[in-house]
């Protein structure tokens, strides 16, 4: 009987269009491989960049001698977590001790999926596909989703560690993980009230253009209202929501010894470790996204900036000449060899992006990164400079101070957008 | 065997498995997390039957934060294995094996109906459409939850004070 | 699809949550099988809703979720209350109207 299926009757269905045909999953497959490597190395470099921007500003020098500048050192700690002992505390949760880093881990990564790149679509395998894994149409609140099922790996961990150390960081951490949280989605309704969607690559298409010629109309500097509280309290709600400090009282080395991590060896906790960079980086992407126009560059887009075009292709040159020029003079002789070598991949890289062909595919790309770039340093400076908040401080400033904070920037928006209506 | 139902059957089986667990396990912080699979699999087939927004505020509300809640309760009071005591002979012999018949049973009808509706695709967006419903042919139940929601915390507040008494200018706290 | 196939889901689902509430006995349990009869009710409503093509289906899933929700926070006050004073989670200790 056709009368009651789901599809008959002009019903379009989405799920079976995609799985109905191979070349679609195909390029999703290509694309999900490539941005899981780019992602894992990303993470991995990111916690180099911590170490190396917390000890120049405490004014020493940081990694520096596993390979040179320490470029080395994000393979020596993977090297050094896969091969340490493992150990599993007596009397633990077998089950959910295991299942607690795979689930945090698994969640960090997978919310990277709804992140476009660029506006541009590429050609693989003789499909045209835009530069995102999952163009969905509630991608935001997937993200959300993901963010609040995070709190059980953090809850988990803390439980099945069978220690009292474990368990009262867990019910802290993940307790201010969910006053959090609140804040954190109040503070892009702001965004959502001026765009009017939910898919990511929209809201950035709705930031386009320039106010008086010169202004980019980023959300921050939203001509209708501009966003700034909203700014302040996403970025403060999602430094608290990743447990970074200064929230990060919950699994500081001086407080509750590590918080729910504590009974963790080797490869779990390496996984909790990647899962809060990782985290980070989605963050910073999200931060990006809504409220620093994503892909958009800041410069406008009149005949006589055209040579912007460049600009990526320039910087790369730039900065591979500048390797070569060190390299060559640097102590090591690893040094001497692979940084120059850098340098002249650099180099090529900056050669590849001004062709013609390619020029146009890097530039969305290239600012995303930037603008990801610059939110990554705000969050690392702010932890090693800021000092740490205590525990009924934090709450009382989630609950009573960024909450209604978040509704009064989302009772003004609705206002500046029904004014301007 | 379209792709749909395929993905159904799976969704669908996962379901099954985790409610099935949720009954059978002894602790109840598994039992616990079995339920948050069984909501993470109606999720998905909430999006299946194409209400994405219900499937994105499912996971949000329901999976991210009530039981949230019951985790964190399991946690507080420490909640251990079950005691095993056996079930009497006529649960055991008679209750359970006439439950699952009659769930078997139930199911089977259900499915094997043939009622003919005519579907109609969503005239706008899910999001669009909801809200539109939401805040102006149901306004006042909408704005009845958000006082419900208050009462809810109220109460729940009263009821999980320590009945310590008031304490005193010394520090000193005296029964009332 | 036959939208028959989700109605039957949902009531073995539904089915599921009365037998894990007539047979456990630790009371969180019991608590966690009344939301699966919720969430098995859930799609029914969204099953329903999608076949006639309307959206007060999900709509009325928003408020169930919703009422949930208020049910959940103060009926695990109420649990926690009970434990508190009887010091056992177990619904056959809890035959006394006096606390």
């Amino acid at each position: 009987m056709q009368h009651d299926s789901l599809t008959a009757g002009g019903g379009r269905n989405v799920v079976s269009e995609t799985i109905g045909q191979p070349s679609i999953l195909l390029v999703s497959l290509v694309k999900v491989v490539v941005l899981l490597f780019l992602v894992l190395t990303a993470v991995a470099y990111l916690v180099w960049f911590e170490r190396k921007l917390a000890a120049h500003l405490q004014g020493r020098w940081g990694p520096y001698r596993t390979g040179p500048h320490g470029l080395l050192q994000p393979l020596a700690d993977g090297l050094k977590f896969l091969l340490k002992e493992d150990v599993t505390p007596a009397g633990a949760d077998r089950f959910l001790y295991v299942a607690a880093p795979f689930l945090t881990m698994t969640l960090a990564i997978s919310s990277i999926a709804m992140i476009p790149f660029g506006p541009a679509s590429i050609r693989i395998f003789g499909e045209i596909t835009p530069l995102v894994v999952a163009n969905s149409n509630v991608g935001l609140l997937i993200i959300f989703a993901i963010t609040s099922i995070g709190v059980y790996g953090v809850a988990l961990a803390g439980w099945s560690s069978n220690s009292k150390y474990s368990l009262l960081g867990a019910l802290r951490s993940s307790a201010q993980m969910i006053s959090y949280e609140i804040s954190l989605t109040l503070s892009i309704v702001g965004v959502l009230l001026l765009a009017g969607t939910f898919n990511l690559s929209e809201l950035i298409t709705r930031q386009s253009g320039h106010t008086w010629g010169i202004l980019p109309k980023w959300n921050l500097l939203n001509p209708t209202f501009p966003q700034i509280l909203g700014f302040f309290c996403y970025f403060v709600s999602a430094v608290a929501e990743t447990n970074r400090a200064p929230f990060d009282l919950a699994e500081a080395e001086s407080e509750l010894v590590a918080g729910f991590h504590t009974e963790y060896s080797s490869f779990k906790f390496a996984m909790f470790f990647l899962a809060e960079y990782a985290s980070m980086i989605t963050v910073a992407c999200l931060a990006t996204i809504l409220f620093l126009g994503g892909w958009l560059s800041p410069f406008p887009q009149i005949p006589a900036l055209d040579w912007m075009r460049y600009l990526p292709s320039a910087l790369l040159g730039i900065a591979g000449l500048a390797l070569i020029i060190h390299g060559v003079r640097y102590s090591t002789i690893l040094g001497r060899i692979a940084l120059p070598l850098l340098g002249v991949v650099l180099c090529a890289l900056a050669f590849l992006c001004s062709r013609p062909n390619v020029v146009f595919y890097v530039q969305g790309p290239f600012w995303f990164l930037a603008k990801v770039f610059v939110v990554l340093f705000v969050y690392v400076w702010v932890r090693w400079t800021l000092p740490r908040f205590r525990y009924d401080q934090l709450m009382r400033f989630g609950w009573k101070f960024l909450f209604p904070l978040a509704l009064f920037n989302v009772v003004l928006t609705s206002f500046a957008v029904v004014m301007h209506k | 065997m379209t792709p749909q139902l395929i993905v159904f059957l799976l969704l669908a089986a996962l379901a099954i498995a985790a409610a099935v667990n949720v009954i059978l396990q002894r602790q109840p912080i598994h039992s616990a997390i079995s339920l948050i699979v069984v909501m993470i699999a109606l999720a998905g087939l909430f999006l299946l039957l194409e209400s994405e927004f219900i499937a994105a505020i499912q996971i949000i509300v329901y999976a991210g934060a009530i039981m949230v809640l019951f985790v964190f309760v399991i946690m507080l009071l420490n909640a251990g294995a079950e005691e095993h005591t056996n079930m009497s002979r006529m649960a055991r012999y008679a209750g359970l094996p006439l439950a699952i018949f009659f769930l078997i049973e139930l199911a089977y009808q259900i499915g094997a109906a043939t009622v003919s509706w005519t579907p109609q695709p969503a005239a706008e967006g899910v999001t669009r459409g909801i809200s539109m419903l939401l805040f102006q042919d149901f306004v006042f139940p909408f704005e009845l939850t958000s006082v419900l929601i208050l009462i809810a915390i109220l109460g729940a507040l009263v009821l999980a004070q320590r009945d310590e008494g008031v304490p005193t200018k010394g520090g000193q706290s005296e029964i009332t | 699809m036959p939208i028959s196939y989700y109605l039957a889901l949902s009531a073995i689902l539904f089915g599921l949550g009365v037998i894990g509430f007539i047979f456990k006995r630790n009371i969180i349990t019991i608590f966690m099988s009344i939301e699966l009869m919720l969430n098995a009710v859930n799609l029914a409503f969204i099953a329903f809703g999608r076949a006639l093509g309307q959206l007060q289906g999900q709509v009325f899933v928003f408020f169930v979720i919703v009422v949930a929700a208020a049910e959940a926070a103060v009926g695990l006050a109420i649990i926690i209350v009970i434990a508190r004073n009887r010091q056992s989670l177990n619904v056959e200790r809890i035959n006394l109207l006096k606390l």
